[in-house]
């Protein structure tokens, strides 16, 4: 059964010029301890997408849809009250810029431990106690030293990492990664990537990953949906994606992998769009 | 021939000051490398943050002086921290820069970034400055009625083609690019390689190209240089970096870079399957 069921989710903005429609009519679902990579371009609306999930989006923006439902419950009919319960317990997200997402002014240790505490109750030692164990499952070295670091002293890879504890602290079922490591350099990148496989399997979390990069996708993903302005061009499992691309766009994002170059040039996606024209 | 660029042992320190609780120290971000790029190629200086790969790039630009070691442009020793470079060594070496959003100035109009450089170093008349602003739009893929236009009202894509065209604007024979597209999306990122390599081709350019992912540097390197704190590890012509990577830091490289291989991608498949069925047992 599918965890989280999206169906003709729409998210307009209202803008100066008229309205903005960024989300157009998409369907989403994912089932339990499953990866879903969500693929598109800079305003392909695929974070837009997830963040109407949260409730992550500002006053401007009008989210409908003909049905969401988390874990058999109506998401749409939801108090306030209740889906907060949900989102930052059962549903968790970690944004793509790690240093930004923290706060600057306190330790890292004082942003888990008040999760653990205004989440789950938990007490001041206890979430120490938990706190530590959680930066140890992240593979953090010298986690009690660290717990008492800020932020500005610690990678991009290692804030990350503290972003993932802080994910992960409520044993969530669903876990939404959006670009998690496109800040990152590739051998950063590979580590946190293992990391959240390695978690999802351990935990048997559902995990949506929102990327634009193709390899990533290639390496961690079960099923694929490939979004363009808003619209969603194919959704596949990932070997059928890769082996068989059915719409132009995703040939499209394919052959732009410069491993993929043949000859001098590089074929973009307005390339495919014309010769799509002529056609 | 003389390389247009060459780097004999350059050493770059940099001075963390103390203070009450903790004593100064110097750190060692590049530890004598030498390069040198012939006239037409692309060198890549590939590494992890932290490498020293983009303070290499901008002893390289002219925009720090090293501490240690010689620089020769058109085999001329170049030393910024004796004498200031004048407009002529200026109008040799250009850069651009990683984050198109970043390197333009928001209250600029986009004729006055690209006369502007014409403006400091040479003495062209007003008319023909931006009669040449319009054609080097053309030439980066812009139209010329953009000229008046603000950095806002551009895409990432078409903003560094902005910053590749101010760079362009005083014919220079070296151009130093610092991550030109890991900002960029993947399709936008193949527009600028494109450009980049037509531009090369067109202006018999020379480019010193600092990034960190394998696959662009594939696609557009002649000569690649692995550095990894500091110190060049490998330095050979593409092909053989990519065929026989020898040092084990390159290895490690390669290996963490996301492969989109069919094989790889079954092989991945059929473990995750049968790892959940074990765990379903």
């Amino acid at each position: 059964m599918a965890l989280l069921t999206i169906r003709n989710l729409t998210v307009k903005f209202a803008t100066a010029t008229g309205s903005f429609t960024a989300v157009d009519g998409i369907d989403v679902s994912v089932d339990r301890s499953e990866v879903l990579a969500i693929v598109g371009e800079s305003g392909s609306g695929k974070s837009v997408s997830m963040l109407a999930v949260m409730g992550l989006l500002p006053d401007t923006a009008t989210v409908t849809a003909d049905e969401m439902t988390y874990d058999g419950q109506d998401m749409l009919a939801m108090t306030t009250a209740q889906r907060r319960r949900l989102i930052g317990r059962e549903i968790t997200m970690i944004f793509q810029e790690p240093v930004a997402s923290l706060n600057p002014s306190f330790t890292v240790g004082f942003q888990i431990e008040e999760v653990l505490r205004i989440n789950l109750g938990l007490s001041g030692k206890a979430a120490r106690e938990r706190a530590l164990d959680l930066f140890q499952s992240v593979g953090i070295p010298e986690p009690e030293e660290k717990l008492k670091s800020y932020p500005h002293q610690m990678s991009g890879g290692q804030c990350q990492r503290v972003m993932i504890a802080i994910a992960i602290a409520s044993n969530p079922r669903l876990l939404i990664a959006d670009e998690p490591t496109t800040a990152l350099d590739v051998t950063i990148q590979k580590q946190i990537l293992d990391l959240l496989m390695s978690l999802q399997e351990d935990y048997g979390m559902g995990l949506i990953l929102i990327t634009h990069d193709m390899g990533v996708v290639a390496e961690t993903a079960d099923r694929v949906v490939v979004q363009y302005k808003g619209r969603k061009m194919e959704e596949a499992d990932v070997l059928s994606l890769f082996e068989n691309p059915q719409s132009a766009y995703t040939r499209a994002l394919l052959s732009a992998l410069p491993e993929h170059a043949t000859g001098d040039r590089l074929p973009t996606v307005a390339d495919f769009f014309q010769e799509e024209a002529v056609r | 021939m003389t390389p247009v660029v060459e780097g004999r042992a350059i050493v770059q320190d940099y001075h963390v000051p103390g203070s009450m609780m903790r004593r100064a120290k110097t750190v060692r971000a590049v530890k004598g490398i030498d390069f040198s790029v012939q006239k037409g190629k692309t060198l890549a200086i590939v590494g992890e943050s932290g490498s020293g790969k983009s303070t290499l790039a901008r002893i390289v630009a002219l925009i720090d002086a090293p501490s240690g070691g010689e620089l020769l442009i058109d085999g001329h020793p170049v030393d910024i921290a004796a004498k200031r470079p004048g407009p002529e060594m200026r109008s040799k070496v250009q850069m651009v820069f990683q984050n198109p959003y970043g390197s333009l100035n928001p209250r600029q109009k986009i004729g006055d970034v690209l006369t502007e450089p014409l403006i400091i170093n040479t003495d062209t008349p007003a008319a023909e400055r931006r009669d040449r602003a319009k054609a080097m739009l053309q030439k980066v893929g812009l139209m010329p009625e953009h000229y008046n236009r603000y950095p806002h009202m551009f895409s990432g894509g078409q903003r560094q083609r902005i910053a590749i065209a101010r760079a362009l604007m005083l014919n220079p024979s070296l151009l130093v690019l610092d991550e030109p597209v890991s900002a960029l999306d993947l399709s936008v990122q193949a527009q600028v390689l494109n450009l980049l390599a037509d531009l090369q081709d067109e202006m018999g350019l020379t480019y010193v190209f600092v990034s960190h992912d394998l696959s662009v540097v594939r696609y557009i390197a002649d000569e690649v240089m692995v550095i990894s704190k500091g110190e060049a590890v490998e330095q050979a012509s593409r092909d053989q970096i990519f065929s026989n990577p020898t040092h084990p830091y390159t290895q490690q490289l390669f290996a963490a870079t996301p492969v989109t291989d069919l094989d790889a991608i079954r092989a991945r498949v059929a473990r995750r399957k049968a790892a959940r069925e074990s765990a379903a047992v």
